[in-house]
């Protein structure tokens, strides 16, 4: 989804100084006191040396994390009620058999409070990051504890972009957990039987067929919405990242990224020309509320409505999109919505666009190493799809027969095919002050006020923080 | 699953009853030095008494105020300097961003067109209501019902103003009142109200009216009735009728009560954030100073470009205010 990464300020001076007497005080206590066990253990023979008992039955499987048993380790994340009650269900078991326990605490406003806690000494053991740039300023706190060898070995089942998301300055610091997909097109697939259309599988098709739709006279075959409170604009920079990813492929994405390609450069302005062509078009938008610049005070859950009543044929938008149709809405390849994939706006190979999110460790503490390992693997992101519809992991050992809903079937396809470009959300990667600053309001004029590309990135690039 | 007691809920227990704590400490200790100084104050005679009595007096509330007022604006100041995030003196820079940038330019122009706007026909209808309201029978009724809007914040007069706005295309159920109404009047196919550039400043311009007319309407009402009887029928026994009246007695007796009003209205058109939060979120045009800067600051986590918005808009503010007190001050000054 969006992201408000909102810690970016001064609060980057190194703990270091403080920290270290502390840390080497500790560690000298630590190696006395296990010295003193160790002596007490050879005085009086078995008794006194932690065993590590081993698991059996059901239990077995988790053998791998036992003996911490009576331990308790402390999560901070952005998920909330219900989807925060699959994650608990999912590890019940782990917690029954290992004896840890994870005690979850979820909250909406997890972006300022996570910098918060942190940089007053109350840092949870694990915070799930849904944001690289959230997480790169938190490594800047010298907080962040690096993974251990079982987490990093797991997360190699990933595609490897993830690991470079999750790396600062060279170093890998947390496995992603789960994923979700972007690249996708929302459709009635009842209207389009009944009209005799196919779904579009490569961008021409995609246009022709939009075309064909604009001169049917029913309708109109786009429809978009990008108002969101505070954080309007953020779909309609979903579309460009799309454009962009599929046309200029990752290279040119990823200097986009980073400011190497400017929003004034020629490819830029070409994807911004395409998006134009596509959800400026005033014939093919916006079916079901008016002119182009209803999109602009369209909110974005509204905006897939019209399908359902034929006045508008597709909407891009993420997996998450499921969640918005009415109740009693049937989501299927033979239901009233289901979604198709994106296909490339140029020659970029299975583009996949999308967002996750990373387990971030405070503390090495082995119980917190033990969760963070179980968290990593295709065990777990099972379990988890077990519990609930509506998750993804872009695992590739995760066993994709599980997934019961179309579209995490559908999303997981694409998330774990080896052959796929995926790139992160780009305004979540991007610094604060674009991403979901003034890359939001200048797209933003873009609809409502008739700006021209060149206005739009002249506005965007003159934003950019100069440091 | 049945769990012990929460850790966290553990956790904040035992730092709610430690802060309790030392917050009842720190006031014990306030306590303690207001005796102390009060004492040796009031112990304090001859030569000391009077420097000792202002400093006892004066201290806590310039203290206060340094605290409060002097020092964050001294910082906002210094802040509006640097760069984004604090690290680096860049001079005017930020300035020249203000009144260069076109979306900041666009907040200053807007800015100002609210301030000459809002305020006058606020006050200007405010005059007419008292005026006319209080010829009427049953007029603490009307004037009530003028006055209500006054009492609702301006985010839920926004929100208010959003369904009255609201745009739906011609042919349509339409959802909104103004479109709704334009449409029965023969207008069939109106804007998009709120997306219309300049228009929409305007149309959110009416919000503000309406919700301080009922503040000018009372306190000009309660002008208008303070002036002498006397006066009046002077007025009256030298012929004096209609507007001119109005214009050579009611309008010079009220003068200062109109000023007071004006500025009044126009001080919380400047700081004016709520209504553009909420109905457009300074998108379409309509932008203004302290969105600009809450934007700034607190989206973009620029702190420099935030802070120099904010210096301008205090440089606003400070004449209007001036000119109250100066008012104030010479009306204290006749009486």
């Amino acid at each position: 989804m969006f992201s408000t990464s909102g810690t970016r300020g001064p609060r980057t001076r190194s703990h270091d100084e403080h920290t270290r007497p502390h840390a080497r005080r500790r560690a000298l206590l630590t190696a006395a006191a296990s010295a003193s066990l160790l002596a007490a253990a050879c005085s009086s023979g078995s008794k006194g040396t932690q065993a590590t008992p081993s698991l059996t039955g059901d239990c077995a499987q988790y053998q791998a994390y036992a003996g911490h048993s009576g331990t308790t380790v402390t999560m901070f994340a952005s998920i909330i009620s219900p989807e925060s009650d699959s994650l608990q269900k999912s590890w019940a078991q782990f917690t029954h058999c290992t004896g840890i326990k994870i005690s979850y605490e979820g909250s909406n406003d997890f972006e300022s409070q996570l910098g918060v806690r942190v940089s007053g000494g109350n840092a949870p053991d694990l915070a799930v990051i849904p944001q690289p740039g959230l997480l790169a300023q938190m490594v800047k706190t010298h907080k962040v504890v690096k993974p251990p060898a079982d987490t990093v070995s797991n997360e190699n089942n990933w595609a490897p972009i993830w690991k470079q998301y999750a790396t600062v300055n060279g170093t890998f610091y947390a496995a992603p957990m789960s994923a979700n997909m972007k690249s996708l097109v929302w459709y009635s697939p009842k209207a389009f039987r009944t009209a005799g259309y196919q779904v579009p599988t490569t961008w021409s098709d995609l246009m022709s067929l939009s075309a064909k739709i604009a001169t049917s006279g029913k309708g109109k075959p786009w429809c978009g919405g990008i108002s969101s409170g505070t954080a309007t604009g953020w779909p309609a920079t979903d579309w460009l990242e799309e454009v962009v990813l599929g046309k200029y492929g990752g290279q040119v994405y990823d200097d986009w990224v980073s400011h190497k390609a400017k929003f004034s450069d020629p490819q830029i302005q070409d994807a911004m020309k395409t998006v134009q062509n596509w959800m400026l078009n005033p014939a093919w938008v916006n079916g079901g509320f008016g002119g182009v610049k209803t999109i602009a005070t369209t909110t974005f859950q509204d905006a897939g409505k019209p399908i359902l009543k034929g006045d508008c044929w597709m909407l891009q938008q993420a997996s998450f999109y499921e969640a918005q149709w009415p109740t009693g809405t049937q989501v299927g390849p033979d239901g009233d919505v289901f979604a198709f994939y994106l296909p490339a706006a140029g020659s970029t190979q299975t583009p996949v666009e999308g967002g996750g999110e990373f387990v971030t460790a405070f503390s090495s503490r082995p119980e917190v190493q033990a969760v963070q390992n179980y968290l990593s693997t295709p065990q777990w992101a099972e379990a988890r799809i077990k519990v609930a519809r509506g998750w993804v992991s872009a695992n590739e050992k995760v066993d994709k027969t599980l997934y019961t809903d179309p579209i995490d079937q559908l999303s997981a396809k694409y998330l774990t095919d080896p052959n796929s470009t995926f790139r992160f959300d780009a305004s979540d990667l991007m610094p604060a002050a674009i991403g979901s600053g003034e890359e939001w309001k200048a797209m933003t004029a873009w609809f409502a006020q008739g700006w021209n590309t060149t206005q739009v990135a002249q506005d965007i690039d003159s934003a950019w923080p100069s440091s | 699953m049945s769990a012990p007691v929460h850790p966290f809920l553990a956790g904040t227990a035992s730092d709610a009853a430690s802060k309790l704590g030392q917050s009842g400490e720190a006031i014990l200790i306030f306590f303690g030095v207001g005796l102390i100084i009060f004492v040796a104050a009031g112990r304090a005679t001859g030569r000391l008494h009077r420097p000792m009595t202002i400093t006892v007096l004066l201290g806590p509330a310039l203290i206060l105020l340094a605290v409060g007022l002097v020092i964050p604006a001294i910082r906002t100041i210094y802040l509006s300097f640097y760069n984004d995030d604090s690290t680096a003196f860049i001079s005017g820079k930020n300035y020249t961003w203000a009144f260069t940038n076109h979306s900041a330019q666009q907040a200053l122009i807007n800015t100002l067109l609210w301030i000459l706007i809002a305020p006058i026909v606020a006050t200007v209808l405010g005059l007419l209501m008292a005026v006319l309201v209080d010829r009427l029978r049953w007029q603490s009724v009307y004037k009530s019902l003028i006055f209500m809007p006054m009492a609702i914040s301006f985010v839920g007069a926004s929100i208010i103003w959003k369904f009255v706005y609201d745009y739906r295309a011609p042919g349509r159920p339409q959802t909104g009142l103004l479109s709704e109404i334009v449409m029965k009047l023969g207008w069939h196919n109106p804007p998009d109200w709120i997306l219309t550039h300049p228009l929409n400043n305007f149309l959110l311009m009416v919000i503000m009216v309406w919700s301080q007319t009922g503040f000018a309407m009372v306190v000009l009402s309660a002008a208008i009735k303070a002036i002498p009887d006397d006066i009046i029928d002077a007025a009256k026994v030298d012929g004096a009728r209609g507007l001119a009246m109005a214009f050579r007695i009611t309008l010079p007796m009220i003068r200062n009560t109109l000023i007071v009003v004006l500025t009044t209205v126009m001080i919380i058109t400047l700081k004016l954030f709520d209504i553009i939060r909420t109905m457009t979120g300074g998108n379409f045009g309509t932008e203004v100073l302290a969105n600009d800067m809450y934007s700034q600051t607190f989206t973009n986590f620029d702190t420099g470009k935030g802070s120099a918005l904010a210096v301008i808009l205090f440089a606003g503010v400070l004449p209007l205010v001036g000119y109250n007190i100066v008012l104030l001050r010479r009306e204290r000054q006749i009486r």
